[in-house]
C-alpha cells in the first residue's frame, strides 16, 4: 500500500479470513472489528489502552485494538480469542484451564486475558510466574484478583469438579462455556451495527447554572441528527433513586447542575455523526457556581444546600447504642482513639454502562447491563410514566458490577431515546463518563474511640463517621444504617455507642460498592483494636479471639444468635500463620535495613440482605413435555456466580444433576423477581428460594406419580421414572398438557428473611445472617521509598455452607484485590483521576498468593446452611494491611490510600 | 479527513505539510489524548516507511528508526549501556502499548514522565528531524524538549531517528522507576544512570538524569560530578545536588516526596549501574 485518502478500503486477514472494511480516517480497529466486521468477542473498557480489553493479535504479537489505526492493519493477520479459540490448540487447553480454575469470573476481560496469554504461550509452553505476570500485566481484571487466571495459564493442577453438582461440589460456572469462547453477550453487543446512538450532554463543573438553546434549530442544522433529549421528554417524573424517602436524582438536570458529570441533555444520532460530535457545538451556556467537594464545606453557613428539607446537607443519619459506652470507657484501663479518613472509590469494572432499546408496538424494551432489572423496571415506570406491563427488562452479561450497576444509569436515556425516535436506539458510556457520573464508594471521616480492662476485655466503644454521600441520595441511607450496626466488628461490645451522617456534597453520588460503608469503618474499628492490643501487651490475634462474639452473646443490637457465629474459627484457623509469619518477618527485619516486612490481622462481619427490611425473592421452575428442567435464575449473576450457586442449590433440592437444569435469566416478561445482586443476598435468600422452588417442583412430580416425596427419579426423553419401597414408577410427560409457558408441572416459590425493626437505639433483629472473616497478610514496605508490596495473604471466612468452593475461593481472592487497592492506590478525585491511569487499580503484578480457609459454621437460615459472602471478602482487607504496615515500620496511617508518598511522610514523622 | 500510510519519506514529509496533519506510529499517544468529535484532518502513518523501523549498530552510532517500537529495543542487540533504555522499554505501558509505542513517538510526546527520556539524555542521544521546507537537521535531546508537551518539531517536521554515539563497552546502566503499582503506572519519578567503572570499581564516568521531576527530564551533572571516583558502596548524595529540580505535586505525589525518594534513586540506580 503506497497512499491512500478519504476512504480507502483495507484488506487484512481476520482470523484466517480475507477481509476489508472501509475505516473512517484514523478510525480505531477495535471499532471496525465491532461494528463493521462482527467481531464482538473484542471488548472495550476505556479507549486509552489502560485496560487491554480489546486486546488482539496483530502478526502475532498482542495490541491493544483501541489504540491501533485501521488502516495500519492493511494486508496484516489479526486474531481475537474466537479466532485463537477456532485454530489454536494452545487455545483449547487454556479454554479448559480458564474453565477448570475458575479464571472467568464476569468475563468481560477474558477475551483479552486469554488472547494475551496465548501470545505468551505460543512463544513459551512453560512460562514462569514472571513471564505471565509481564504477558498479562496490561489487562486488568476487576474480578478475579488474577490468581487464578495465572494458575490457569502456567497450567497449575486444580480439581477438575467433574461431579453432578450437588451443594459443596467445586464445578466449573455454568454459564463459563460463552465467556471463555467470546461468546457472553455484554451491555454493548446486542444493538446491531448501525443503530443511532446517544451522546450525552454533562456538566463540566461541580456546580453550575446552565441555559439550553435553541434544541429544533440544532437538530434541524445537523441532518444525521435524529432528536435532542431533555428533561423535557420526561412523561413522567424527572427522578429516579434506589431508597423510596430518597428518590432525588433527576435524569435531565433542569435550571441548575449538582455535580461535574450531571447530564442536561443528549443529542440521539447516527453512529458517524456522533462519532464526530464535537460537544462545543451543543447549544447550552454554563454558569459555574460555588461548590462544597468536602463533607465540612458542605456543612458550612455558607455552603449551598443541595436538596430541599436537608439542613446543613444532612441527608440522613444511622444510630445504634446498647450499654452506657461513655460510663465503660471513663472506667476502661487503656482506651485508645483516632481519625481516619478515606475517598472515592471507583467500583471500576472493565465494563462501562451500555445497552440498548427499541420499541415493540407500544411497549419499550431495554436490554443493558444490571444488578436488578426489576429496579430498573420500576424505575423506568416512574420516569416513563408508563404502565409497568408496557416495560420489559433484558438483562445482558454484566461485565462486573460490584455495587454500581444497580443503580439506573442508561436505561432512562435508552427508553426515553427510543420512545421519542420510534428506532433502536445504543448507548455505551465512555469509561470517563462512568467515572464521572455513576455511584462510587463513599469517602468518609471516622473519629472513633474504644477501651479495654487490664485483661484485656473491651470496654466502650464510641463511633462518629460522616460519609460524603455526593450530590444525591442513591444508597447513601443504606450505608449510614448500615455502618453503626457493623462499626463493632464481630466482637462482643456491650457498652457501644455509634452515629454516622450522611451529608450531600457537589460530589459524584455515592451509592452502594461491596460493603456498604463497613470496609470504611473496619479501617477505623480494626486499626485501633491493633493499637489497643498493643498497648496492653497482647498479641493482636489473641486479642482479637478473647473479645469475639460467640452464640448466644447479644450483638451491638442486641440480636442473639444462638447459632451460626464462626468469627472465632475464623481467627483461630490464621493462629498457624499468624505464628509462622510473625517469626519469618522478625528473620526478615534482623536482616535488612531498608525493606522491611510486617504481618497484619483484621476480622470482619457483615449481615446478608437488607437492614430490617423486607428484600424476598422469587424463583420460578418448571419441567417440560420433553423432559427439560428449567429454571428461572432472576438473581443476576455479574460475575460472582450466582447462576451457578442458584442452580446447585435449586438441583440439589430437586434431586437432579445440574448440568441438566437449562437457565432463563432475568428478563422481566419471563422470570419473576429475585431481588437485587446486592447485600450479599444471593446466595442465602434466592438461594433459599431456589430451593424452595426445587423441593416444590419435586413434590408436584412426587405427587402426580403418587411416589414418597424423597424417592430418587431420573427423567429421559420426557419420560420420568422413580423409585421407592413401593417399587419402580414412570410418568411419560407427554400425557400432561403443558400451560401457556410450555411446562407440565411448575413451581414459584418466594423467600424473604426473617428480620425486625430497629428501634430508636438500633435494638432489634436487622439480619437473619452474618457472614464472618478473618485476613492475615504479610508486607514488605521499602521505607525509603513508601511503596508497599504485598506477599502473602491466608484469608479464612466463615460462608455456613461451600456451596461451589471454587466460587468461593474466587470470590475470596477477588474481594481481597480490590481491598488492597483501596488500602494502597485508589482514589478517585473527581475532575482529576476520571480516566485508568491517572486512577489506578491492581495489576496482574500487585496481587500475591491468597490462600483462602472455608469455615463452615452452618447456618440455621442459610440454605443448606449457606450464607453470603460477597460484601464479606474486602472488608478485613485494608484494615489488615494497615496493621501489617505499622508493623513493619512503626508508622501507622490514618488515611486510604496508603500511597508510597504518604507511607513515606509517615516514616519519616516518626523519624523525626 | 485523510488517512495517508506513505512507504517513502519524501511523500509522508508532504503530506505533513498540509494544515491539520498529525503523524501517527503507534497511536497509543494520539488515541488517548483524543477529544470527543475533534482529530486531525490528515494522519501520517509513518509506520510503513522505508527503513523507520530500522535499527542499526554501526561502529560509531548506533541509529534507532522514528518506527521502531519498544519491543524491539527490548530484543535487540545492544551494548550493555542501553540496559537502562532496555529496562525503561519493559516499564512503558504494557506488553500491548511495547509492542505498538515507538521511541521516537515517547519523545515527541514530551511527557515530564517519559520514561525513554531520561536513558536516552544519559546515552548523550541527538535527534534527527526531518521536513520538506527544512530538511534534514539534527539537535541534540536536551534541545528537542523544550517543556510539557513542547519539542522543537516544526508544524510540517517529523522525527525521522535517534542517533547515539556508541557507548564504551565497559559502561553499564540501569534504570529505577517509582509508581504506586506494578504494571502500567505512570513514574512518580524515574531515574536512569550509565556507568563506567575502573578495574578497581570505582567510578570513573557516570551520566545520571531524572524524570517526573521538573518539566523535561534532565541531567544532573552535579551528582554525575560527586560520583566520579567513589566505589559504589561509598556514595552519598545530599538533597543540594539536586537543586536544579523543579518537580510538581500532583495526585502521584507531592513535590517534597518526589524529590526526597529521587535522592534514593539516583543511588540504587548508580550503584546498580556500577555493579551492573
Amino acid at each position: 500500500m503506497s497512499e491512500i485518502a478519504e476512504s480507502p478500503s483495507v484488506r487484512f486477514k481476520l482470523n484466517g479470513d480475507e477481509v476489508e472494511a472501509a475505516p473512517m480516517p484514523g478510525e480505531r480497529l477495535s471499532q471496525v472489528l465491532r461494528e463493521d466486521l462482527g467481531a464482538r468477542d473484542v471488548k472495550i473498557g476505556c479507549n486509552a489502552g489502560d485496560c487491554g480489553a480489546c486486546t488482539v493479535l496483530v502478526d502475532d504479537l498482542p495490541v491493544c485494538a483501541c489504540l491501533t489505526p485501521a488502516h495500519q492493519i492493511a494486508g496484516k493477520r489479526v486474531e481475537t480469542v474466537q479466532g485463537v479459540n477456532a485454530t489454536d490448540p494452545i487455545a483449547a487447553g487454556l479454554r479448559a484451564r480458564f474453565q477448570d480454575h475458575g479464571a472467568a469470573q464476569c468475563g468481560i476481560c477474558t477475551p483479552g486475558m486469554m488472547v494475551a496469554a496465548i501470545a505468551l504461550l505460543r512463544e513459551t509452553h512453560e512460562p514462569t510466574l514472571e513471564q505471565v505476570q509481564d504477558a498479562l500485566g496490561g489487562v486488568l481484571c476487576r474480578c478475579t484478583g488474577y490468581r487464578k487466571i495465572i494458575d490457569a495459564v502456567m497450567g497449575v493442577p486444580v480439581e477438575k469438579g467433574d461431579h453432578s453438582g450437588l451443594v459443596g461440589d467445586p464445578i466449573r460456572r455454568v454459564d463459563g462455556e460463552d465467556k471463555v469462547g467470546g461468546h457472553e453477550v455484554f451491555g454493548d453487543d446486542v444493538a446491531p451495527a448501525g443503530t443511532l446512538e446517544i451522546f450525552i450532554i454533562r456538566s463540566p463543573h461541580h456546580r453550575s447554572r446552565f441555559t439550553l438553546g435553541d434544541l429544533d434549530a440544532f437538530v434541524a442544522e445537523n441532518s444525521e441528527i435524529e432528536a435532542v433529549l431533555t428533561a423535557a421528554d420526561i412523561q413522567g417524573e424527572n427522578l429516579f433513586g434506589v431508597i423510596p424517602q430518597f428518590v432525588d436524582q433527576p435524569v435531565f438536570a433542569e435550571q441548575e447542575t449538582r455535580f461535574r458529570g450531571e447530564a442536561v441533555a443528549a443529542v440521539i444520532g447516527t453512529p458517524s455523526a456522533i462519532a464526530n460530535f464535537d460537544p462545543s457545538r451543543f447549544p447550552v451556556s454554563w454558569q459555574e457556581l460555588p461548590a462544597s467537594n468536602d463533607t465540612a464545606t458542605a456543612q458550612s453557613d455558607d455552603a449551598a444546600q443541595l436538596h430541599e428539607g436537608r439542613d446543613r446537607n444532612v441527608m440522613c443519619g444511622g444510630f445504634v447504642a446498647r450499654g452506657d459506652a461513655a460510663a465503660a470507657l471513663a472506667r476502661a484501663d487503656v482506651v485508645v482513639e483516632g481519625g481516619f479518613n478515606s475517598g472515592f472509590v471507583e467500583h471500576g469494572y472493565i465494563e462501562p454502562e451500555a445497552g440498548y432499546a427499541q420499541m415493540n408496538g407500544k411497549r419499550v424494551e431495554v436490554h443493558a447491563c444490571t444488578q436488578a432489572p426489576v429496579m430498573d423496571l420500576e424505575g423506568l415506570e416512574r420516569i416513563l410514566g408508563m404502565d409497568r406491563s408496557d416495560i420489559r427488562i433484558v438483562p445482558t452479561g454484566v461485565g462486573g458490577g460490584f455495587g454500581s450497576k444497580l443503580d439506573l444509569s442508561v436505561q432512562p436515556y435508552l427508553a426515553l431515546g427510543a420512545l421519542k425516535t420510534g428506532k433502536p436506539v445504543r448507548l455505551t458510556y465512555s469509561r470517563t463518563e462512568s467515572m464521572q457520573s455513576t455511584t462510587k464508594r463513599h469517602p468518609s471521616n471516622i473519629i472513633m474511640k474504644v477501651g479495654a480492662n487490664k485483661a484485656g476485655k473491651i470496654t466502650g466503644f464510641n463511633f462518629y463517621g460522616e460519609f460524603d454521600t455526593g450530590a444525591y441520595a442513591s444508597w447513601g441511607p443504606t450505608v449510614a444504617n448500615r455502618v453503626p450496626v457493623h462499626a463493632s466488628g464481630p466482637y462482643n461490645v456491650p457498652d457501644y455507642r455509634a452515629e454516622s451522617k450522611g451529608i450531600h456534597t457537589n460530589n459524584p453520588p455515592a451509592g452502594a460498592f461491596r460493603g456498604f460503608g463497613v470496609p470504611q469503618s473496619a479501617i477505623a474499628q480494626e486499626s485501633l483494636f491493633d493499637e489497643l492490643a498493643d498497648r496492653l501487651g497482647m498479641d493482636a490475634l489473641e486479642f482479637r479471639i478473647l473479645n469475639v462474639l460467640e452464640n448466644d452473646m447479644p450483638t451491638v443490637c442486641g440480636q442473639v444468635f444462638s447459632q451460626g457465629v464462626g468469627i472465632r474459627a475464623c481467627f483461630e484457623a490464621l493462629r498457624p500463620a499468624w505464628n509462622g509469619t510473625l517469626a519469618k518477618v522478625a528473620t526478615f527485619n534482623a536482616a535488612n535495613q531498608t525493606l522491611k516486612r510486617g504481618v497484619g490481622v483484621a476480622g470482619g462481619w457483615y449481615g446478608c440482605g437488607n437492614t430490617s427490611l423486607p428484600n424476598p425473592s422469587t424463583i420460578k421452575s418448571g419441567l417440560r413435555v420433553d423432559g427439560t428442567v428449567v429454571l428461572h435464575q432472576g438473581a443476576m449473576d455479574i460475575g460472582q456466580g450466582s447462576n451457578t450457586v442458584i442452580a446447585q442449590i435449586f438441583a440439589m433440592a430437586l434431586g437432579v444433576p445440574v448440568n441438566t437444569v437449562d437457565l432463563i435469566g432475568g428478563d422481566t416478561d419471563v422470570t419473576p423477581d429475585a431481588g437485587k445482586t446486592s447485600a450479599s443476598r444471593q446466595t442465602f435468600v434466592s438461594g433459599n428460594a431456589a430451593k424452595l422452588s426445587g423441593l416444590a417442583l419435586r413434590a408436584a412430580i412426587a405427587s402426580r406419580m403418587n411416589v414418597a416425596q424423597d424417592a430418587p427419579f431420573t427423567i429421559n426423553d420426557g419420560v420420568v421414572v422413580a423409585e421407592d419401597a413401593a417399587g419402580r414408577h414412570q410418568l411419560d410427560l407427554s400425557t400432561l398438557t403443558p400451560d401457556a409457558e410450555g411446562y407440565v408441572l411448575r413451581a414459584e416459590e418466594s423467600y424473604d428473611p426473617p428480620t425486625k425493626p430497629l428501634d430508636a437505639d438500633g435494638q432489634g433483629s436487622p439480619y437473619a445472617q452474618f457472614g464472618y472473616a478473618a485476613h492475615l497478610v504479610e508486607v514488605e514496605v521499602d521505607t525509603a521509598f513508601g511503596t508497599v508490596r504485598a506477599v502473602n495473604f491466608v484469608a479464612a471466612h466463615d460462608v455456613g455452607q461451600a456451596v461451589n468452593p471454587k466460587l468461593i475461593e474466587g470470590q475470596v481472592q477477588g474481594g481481597i484485590a480490590q481491598g488492597l487497592g483501596m488500602a494502597l492506590m485508589e482514589e478517585y478525585i473527581p475532575g482529576r483521576t476520571e480516566n485508568l491511569h491517572d486512577y489506578l487499580i491492581p495489576t496482574v503484578g500487585d496481587i500475591p498468593p491468597i490462600e483462602a480457609i472455608v469455615i463452615e459454621e452452618p447456618d440455621l437460615h442459610g440454605p443448606f446452611g449457606a450464607k453470603g459472602l460477597g460484601e464479606h471478602v474486602l472488608i478485613p482487607t485494608a484494615p489488615a494491611i494497615l496493621n501489617a504496615i505499622a508493623q513493619a515500620t512503626g508508622a501507622r496511617l490514618y488515611q486510604v490510600p496508603a500511597t508510597p508518598a504518604r507511607v513515606r511522610a509517615a516514616i519519616k514523622a516518626l523519624q523525626s | 479527513m485523510t488517512y495517508h500510510s506513505p512507504t517513502d519519506l519524501a511523500s509522508a514529509l508532504d503530506n505533513l505539510a498540509l494544515t491539520g496533519s498529525k503523524v501517527v506510529a503507534g497511536g497509543t499517544d494520539l488515541y488517548p489524548a483524543k477529544e470527543q468529535g475533534r482529530g486531525p484532518d490528515h494522519f501520517v502513518d509513518v509506520s510503513r516507511i522505508e527503513g523507520l523501523a530500522d535499527l542499526e549498530a554501526a561502529d560509531t552510532e548506533i541509529r534507532i528508526g522514528a518506527a521502531v517500537t519498544w519491543t524491539q529495543i527490548v530484543r535487540a542487540e545492544l551494548p550493555p549501556a542501553f540496559d537502562a533504555l532496555k529496562q525503561a522499554a519493559r516499564e512503558v505501558g504494557s506488553v500491548q502499548i511495547q509492542n505498538a509505542a515507538t521511541v521516537a513517538g515517547n519523545l515527541c510526546n514530551a511527557s515530564p514522565a517519559a520514561d525513554g527520556v531520561p536513558p536516552l539524555l544519559c546515552l548523550n542521544s541527538e535527534v534527527e528531524l526531518s521536513s520538506a521546507s527544512l530538511g534534514v537537521r539534527r539537535l541534540p535531546l536536551s534541545d528537542f524538549i523544550l517543556g510539557v508537551r513542547r519539542t522543537a518539531l516544526a508544524d510540517d517536521e517529523m522525527m525521522t531517528a535517534i542517533v547515539i554515539p556508541t557507548p564504551p563497552a565497559k559502561a553499564h546502566s540501569a534504570f529505577e522507576k517509582l509508581g504506586s503499582r506494578k504494571y502500567m503506572v505512570i513514574s512518580i519519578t524515574m531515574t536512569a544512570a550509565v556507568v563506567e567503572c575502573d578495574d578497581d570499581g570505582c567510578i570513573l564516568s557516570a551520566q545520571v538524569a531524572v524524570g517526573a521531576c521538573s518539566p523535561v527530564a534532565q541531567r544532573l551533572p552535579a551528582v554525575e560530578q560527586a560520583v566520579i571516583g567513589l566505589k559504589p558502596e561509598d556514595i552519598i548524595l545530599t538533597p543540594e545536588l539536586f537543586a536544579s529540580l523543579s518537580p510538581i505535586s500532583d495526585v502521584r505525589g507531592s513535590s517534597d516526596f518526589r524529590v526526597d525518594v529521587v535522592v534514593e534513586q539516583c543511588r540504587r540506580a548508580i550503584q546498580k549501574a556500577a555493579k551492573h
